[in-house]
């Protein structure tokens, strides 16, 4: 973990609700991909768990949704602002066990973390699907982005307003993969965990209250034990998960 | 001796600073971040008998200028704590710790208390009667003095260390509180645990945490824990430990000078992991700013 200063180069709306925003500062404490930032915002106690979506050396990208107060304020932020985050947050997935044919599940903004996720496992040559669910066709985003990489990418939505109709559950039916990555919404990771034939890797979202370990505000009972989200987590293998309700 | 330096109950401190039990693990968490020597000491995460899960999630809510949790008192159990955290503190901490402990009965806390008494890594017992996010115990041992001062002479008999009271601020008196405890024989008093707070959550017309009410803590206390620490300082002879939304250095000389002879810091760890580094290297700057030499001249200065 590392807390240091990152300067806003880009934010911006790239769907409903839905901004993107680029800081530049030091990355190095980043790791593996489904790692998390925690960014310090004026007028608010409590740091913001963002996911990271993309690294370079000197620069990341985290995608975010306006959900209350706080990302309220990050979308009004103006480009040159400065933020105090802390880096390297957070378990990350485990890139060793994705086999030849990784597949990957995202809804809403779980989407962003498995895009770093992807361009890794391109660059080991794996033959990566990535299947990117949404409610509306308003709400989509990403889609050119996975699909620059090569990766196979499939969208689904609700209302079937764009792409293939009804949950990313709905599109895998038939397919044929060596291991699975999700990321998004609770009922959507407990349709993946039934819908899927392999083991694979749940990233979790659960509200936090340092993001680093010390609280225990984001605890949760698995198999091998209790685990905090922010520490242990997010990612948590398919056969360590044990559903709360 | 150092210009930082106070005496703890007949332990010397290089300076008062203690990050507060439930805010710092069992401390190596902390040391990837920097030399938690640097530190007066710190107050461990919560022990209870057996081993507790603690609350449902959500456990924490944030609040204008503060927090609030409902963490319920998750820990691994004294056993585990002397035969896993306390080893794994050695290898990165020097000092006596302070030991918190909790319990849902009188036997629970005389039987912990009692099991870390012995371990020689602790310095002080830290007896919490105040946790306001468990049922059946924990608090309800610090609402009334006769509770109170029950606990404190059933610990003091198994005990050897200095032992020191944690009081809730979810009473009418505190001050009647803490003379009990210090009647009863406590060493200490430490002051205050979180006020029992709630917040709903407006879109899904129900209380955000699963607890339903949670502990506040954070900046918006601080005033609160000023005033109380200042009374009860003000009522006993015994030191005093002063918390409660401290976050910066001009907090702690403020403790400093309602009573307190050392000084916690919780929820401003949660923001800032290195919230008690700064204090404590920003503190001899502040000091020189109000003419301060040694911070022991100025404890209860304001009484």
């Amino acid at each position: 973990m590392k807390q240091s200063e990152f300067i806003i180069t880009l934010n911006q709306p790239i769907a409903k609700d839905v901004y993107k925003m680029r800081l530049l500062g030091d990355t190095s404490h980043i790791t593996k991909a489904g790692q998390f930032v925690n960014i310090k915002l004026d007028g608010f106690y409590l740091r913001r768990p963002i996911s990271v979506c993309d690294i370079d050396r000197d620069a990341l990208t985290i995608i975010y949704k306006v959900v209350g107060q706080g990302t309220d304020l990050m979308a009004k932020m103006n480009v040159r602002n400065t933020l105090d985050v802390l880096t390297g947050l957070g378990n990350g997935y485990d890139l060793s066990m994705s086999g030849d044919k990784p597949l990957l599940l995202g809804g809403g903004v779980g989407v962003p973390p498995l895009y770093y996720l992807a361009k890794k496992l391109v660059e080991e040559g794996k033959e990566v699907t990535a299947v990117l669910g949404f409610n509306t066709a308003d709400e989509v985003f990403c889609e050119q982005d996975f699909k620059d990489l090569g990766v196979k990418t499939i969208i689904t939505t609700v209302d079937g307003s764009y792409g293939t109709k009804g949950f990313v559950t709905d599109a895998i039916k038939d397919m044929d993969y060596t291991y699975f990555y999700t990321c998004g919404p609770e009922p959507m990771l407990k349709a993946v965990y039934k819908a899927t034939n392999t083991s694979g890797q749940f990233s979790f979202e659960k509200r936090m209250g340092c993001g680093f370990g010390a609280c225990m505000g984001c605890s949760c009972k698995t198999i091998t034990g209790n685990k905090r989200i922010c520490k242990e987590g997010p990612v948590l293998v398919k056969e360590d998960i044990i559903w709360e309700d | 001796m150092g210009r930082l330096s106070v005496n703890l109950c007949g332990i010397e401190m290089d300076n008062p600073i203690i990050p507060a039990s439930g805010t710092y693990g069992f401390g190596y968490e902390f040391a990837e971040y920097y030399d938690i020597n640097i530190l007066g000491t710190f107050s461990f995460k919560g022990t209870t008998l057996e081993p507790r899960f603690g609350n449902p999630t959500p456990r924490i809510a944030e609040t204008p200028s503060g927090m609030l949790n409902a963490v319920g008192l998750q820990n691994p159990g004294v056993e585990k704590v002397i035969s896993e955290e306390l080893p794994k503190l050695k290898e990165c901490f020097n000092k006596p710790v302070m030991a918190n402990v909790s319990g849902f009965s009188l036997e629970e806390y005389v039987s912990v208390c009692e099991k870390l008494d012995k371990e020689p890594q602790v310095g002080w017992l830290e007896v919490n009667i105040s946790c306001p996010n468990v049922h059946g115990g924990g608090m309800s041992f610090g609402t009334s003095p006769e509770a109170a001062a029950e606990v404190t002479r059933a610990v003091k008999k198994v005990t050897t260390k200095p032992v020191i009271i944690k009081l809730s601020p979810n009473v009418t008196d505190i001050v009647a509180i803490a003379k009990a405890c210090e009647e009863a024989g406590a060493d200490g008093i430490s002051l205050i645990n979180t006020l029992l707070g709630m917040k709903i959550d407006i879109r899904g017309r129900k209380p955000l945490l699963a607890n339903t009410t949670g502990g506040m803590s954070g900046p918006a206390v601080f005033p609160i824990a000023v005033r109380m620490v200042y009374q009860v300082a003000k009522a006993v002879k015994i030191p005093v430990i002063g918390l409660g939304g401290v976050s910066t250095p001009e907090d702690v000389i403020e403790m400093m000078l309602a009573g307190a002879t050392a000084v916690q810091v919780g929820a401003a760890n949660l923001v800032d992991p290195y919230a008690c580094k700064d204090i404590i290297e920003k503190l001899p700057e502040v000091m020189d700013k109000y003419n301060i030499e040694n911070l022991k001249d100025i404890i209860g200065g304001a009484l």
